[in-house]
Order: structure tokens, then sequence, then C-alpha cells
């Protein structure tokens, strides 16, 4: 199994459209007519954000198909998609925050049910790698966490259900309601920098897979070079250390 | 199946009669938190939303201290491999464990809520205790549900203890909101307010949702 397959293709086509989205972003979308530049940050900060929650559900499929199959490949795409959704998520965190703070004065509010749910969600995925951390058998490890990802993957949706049900609605609703006004040289500029994000995310999934990937090659070339005296042993990890 | 499950609750139940180690916390817990909740806030009688929210987060840590110990014994006794070695139904364990925390949150709840009502609530006619009961049972067996599931999770990880709470607080989130948006008008200072139904359809919701889902999984937290 080979996980770097199309990278370079890939890596070529993320910086192509990112870097067309933010030309997109400066120099063709047209501010906004309340927020004026400020709302700019909405083409990293939701494409951040929907990319995230993808790659959580994401997690939540490849642990699924792990339980059912037992094929550690798929654990450890598990890991790589809830690990780089995380780290992601941050960023969506942040520029959300930023972004509260210049249109309605506040780092953070509570009245906004979006922003309000991904912390939620954020906060529990947070738990994700103490979880395989705390765990030292590997088959253990894989299996915990692969449920983990499937209860976590079936509560995102509920979670949004229920907290935009608690509160009032003050936050652009991007992809239903406004969605349909936005003009569409904002929409266009907002669907590539999506296009962009997705296609980053992708392919720093597939550099980690492939990492990881590797040094488990290595690993194994070297035990047959040396034996199992000749290796240092594993050290604990929360990431899969085996195929 | 029932037969089964019918025995893992009553040998849960006996051992809790004879060493008495959830329930009395549990209920001590609670008790000591609204005496807490009364200086911390610093109000004699509370009312309404605040009433709600106080109650609700009170159960909610009283049930991760259940949580906390429902799968102890087993890890430590041994319990674990007997199970497996019966020829039953793996899944009956998942039912019976949800099943005790949730006897176990009803005992606790049958003292803390009146202790909540004399020490916090003003003087009331009882005209909230019917859409009380109907909140509680429904957030009940939402927090067994999701309780069982991480007790099992967590309680085969070196940090047990954290883990619980912090996976299922986030988790059972929308429980909380839920159940005290529920509770909110029938505390409410001009007495009992009509019990807001789409809340009961939410927590009704989340207890079908991670039932089935807490039931399709919990196989894999015993493979071994």
């Amino acid at each position: 199994m080979v996980f770097g397959r199309g990278l370079r293709p890939l890596s070529i086509a993320s910086a192509a459209l990112l870097t067309s989205a933010f030309a997109l972003v400066f120099f063709y979308a047209p501010n906004d007519a309340d927020q004026g530049f400020v709302q700019k940050i909405f083409y990293l900060h939701v494409p951040l954000a929907i990319v995230a929650l993808c790659g959580f559900v994401a997690g939540g499929v490849y642990g699924l198909r792990y339980l059912r199959s037992g094929d550690r490949a798929h654990d450890l795409r598990s890991y790589v998609s809830i690990h780089l959704s995380l780290v992601l998520a941050v960023g969506a965190l942040l520029t959300g925050s930023i972004w509260a703070k210049a249109s309605w004065g506040h780092w953070w509010v509570w009245q906004e049910p979006t922003l309000v749910s991904f912390l939620i969600v954020f906060l529990l995925y947070a738990c994700y790698q103490p979880l395989r951390f705390s765990i030292e058998d590997p088959e253990r490890q894989a299996r915990y966490a692969a449920v983990f990802a499937v209860v976590a993957g079936a509560f995102v949706p509920l979670n949004f259900m229920a907290v935009r049900m608690a509160e009032s609605l003050t936050h652009p609703r991007v992809l239903s309601t406004t969605g349909g006004a936005m003009p569409g040289s904002m929409r266009l500029t907002f669907l590539v920098a999506l296009a962009g994000m997705a296609c980053l995310f992708v392919t720093l999934c597939k550099y980690e897979l492939a990492s990881k990937h590797a040094s488990m090659q290595l690993r194994r070339l070297k035990r047959r070079l040396a034996g199992d005296e000749g290796l240092v042993p594993l050290e604990r990890s929360a990431a899969p250390q085996r195929l | 199946m029932r037969r089964v499950v019918g025995a893992l609750v009553r040998k849960d139940l006996r051992l809790e009669l004879r060493t008495r180690e959830s329930v009395p916390a549990m209920l001590m817990f609670s008790v000591s938190t609204f005496v807490l909740f009364h200086f911390g806030l610093d109000r004699d009688r509370l009312a309404g939303d605040l009433a709600a929210g106080v109650l609700w987060v009170t159960l909610l840590f009283a049930a991760v201290l259940g949580m906390n110990r429902l799968f102890v014994a087993e890890h430590e006794q041994g319990g674990f491999d007997g199970f497996l070695l019966a020829p039953v139904d793996r899944t009956a364990l998942f039912v019976a464990k949800a099943a005790v925390l949730l006897a176990f949150l009803a005992v606790v709840e049958l003292a803390a809520v009146p202790a909540f009502a004399v020490l916090l609530l003003g003087p009331s006619d009882g005209g909230a205790l019917p859409g009380l009961v109907a909140v509680l049972a429904l957030a009940d067996l939402g927090i067994a549900v999701v309780g069982t599931l991480v007790g099992a999770l967590a309680v085969q990880t070196r940090a047990r203890d954290l883990l619980v709470p912090l996976i299922a607080l986030p988790l059972l989130l929308p429980v909380v909101i839920a159940a005290a948006h529920a509770t909110a008008p029938l505390f409410a200072e001009a007495g009992a307010g009509a019990l807001p139904g789409r809340w009961l359809l939410v927590l009704a919701l989340y207890d079908a949702v991670f039932g089935l889902l807490a039931f399709g999984v919990f196989d894999f937290l015993l493979e071994d």
C-alpha cells in the first residue's frame, strides 16, 4: 500500500487554489456593505470550520470501517483525519474570535450557536489524543479510538442542532439562508477558498499518512537487518505505530 | 438475554448494597454542591433558569462520579474475563450496566431533588413535580447510556478518572441544554409553567440516537 501516490499534483493544486483564492479575496471580491474589509476573514474562517467538521466526520467513517474490517490502515486514516481537523479547528476558533471582536466588539459571543457548538465539538475531540495516549496496547488503542471517533462523529450534528435551538440566530447562515443572497463574486471567491482548503486538508493528510507509513517501513527494515535487539523500543505515542 | 441482564443487574445492585460505594458518594456530592452553590451565588432562593442550571450541573457531576466507578470492579477483579468466558450476548453487559447506572441516578435523585427543593427552591405546591419527573426520566436515560459507554471506554486506560469527565461532559452537553431549558419554566417564580415539549423531543432524540449507537459499538470495547 502506498500512501504517497499523487502527492506532487495535489500539492501543486492546493497551492494554486489557495493562491488564487487569496488573490480573489483581496482583488476581486467586493467589500461587505455592513462590515467592510473585516468581513474578508470569512473566506478563511468558514472554509476552515467546514473542512474541520468534515474531517471529524471522516474520522468517524474511517473508525467505523476499521471496526468492521480490522484493517489498521483505516485506523491510521482515522487518526490522521482527526489530528489535522483539530489543527484546522484551532484556526477556525481563532479566526472566529477575531471576526467576532471586529464585528460585534467581543472576543467571545455566547449568542452565537455555530461558534459555541464548534467549541464544544473541539473540546470533545481534544480528548481524542489523550485517550489514545493512555492506552498502551496498540490493538486496543486502535479499537477504542475507533469507538470514540464513531460516537463523536454522530455527536457533531446532534450537538449543532441542540445549540442552535438554544440560542438566538445572529450568526450569518452562510450556506442556507444568506448563501442565496451572497453576490456572485463573493460566492465564487468563497467556493474557490473552500475548494483550496479542502485540497490543502487532503494534501496534508496524505503527507502525514506517507510520513507515518515511511517510518513504519523503516522500522520494519531495521528489524529485518538488526533483529529485535538492534531496535530502539517504541516510545508510547498517541499515533498508530504499526500497520 | 433478559435472564443474563437480570443476573448482571442483581449482581451489581447486591454489590452496591454491600459496599455502598457509589450512591452515597453521589448523594453526598450533590448535597455539598447545593450548599456550595448557595454560598458561591450568595442566594437563599433560586428560581427559573438559574435553579434549573444549578440542579442539572450538580446532577451531571454526580453522575460522572457514578460513571467512574461503574466498571471498576469488573476491571480490577477480572469480571470482564468471567463475562467474556460465559456463552452470552455481549450487549447484555451494556444493557445491564446502563440499567444499573439509571437505577443509581434514580435513587440519588429521589433524595437529591427534595434536598434541592428544601435548600434552594422557594415554597411550592408541588405542581412542577410531574413535569420534572418526565424530564428527569428522559435525561437520566441519556446520561446512563452515554455514561456506560464512556465508563467502559475509560476503564481500560491509565488515566481513567481524568478521561471520564473530559469525554462525558462535552458529550452530555446537549442533555444539559435540553434538560435545563425544559425545567426552567417549572421553577419559575410565579409558579410552574407549561413544560416545553420540543426540549423533551430533543432529549428523546438524543436518547434514541446514542442508545442505538452505544448498543452497536459496545461490543468492540469488550473483545480481547
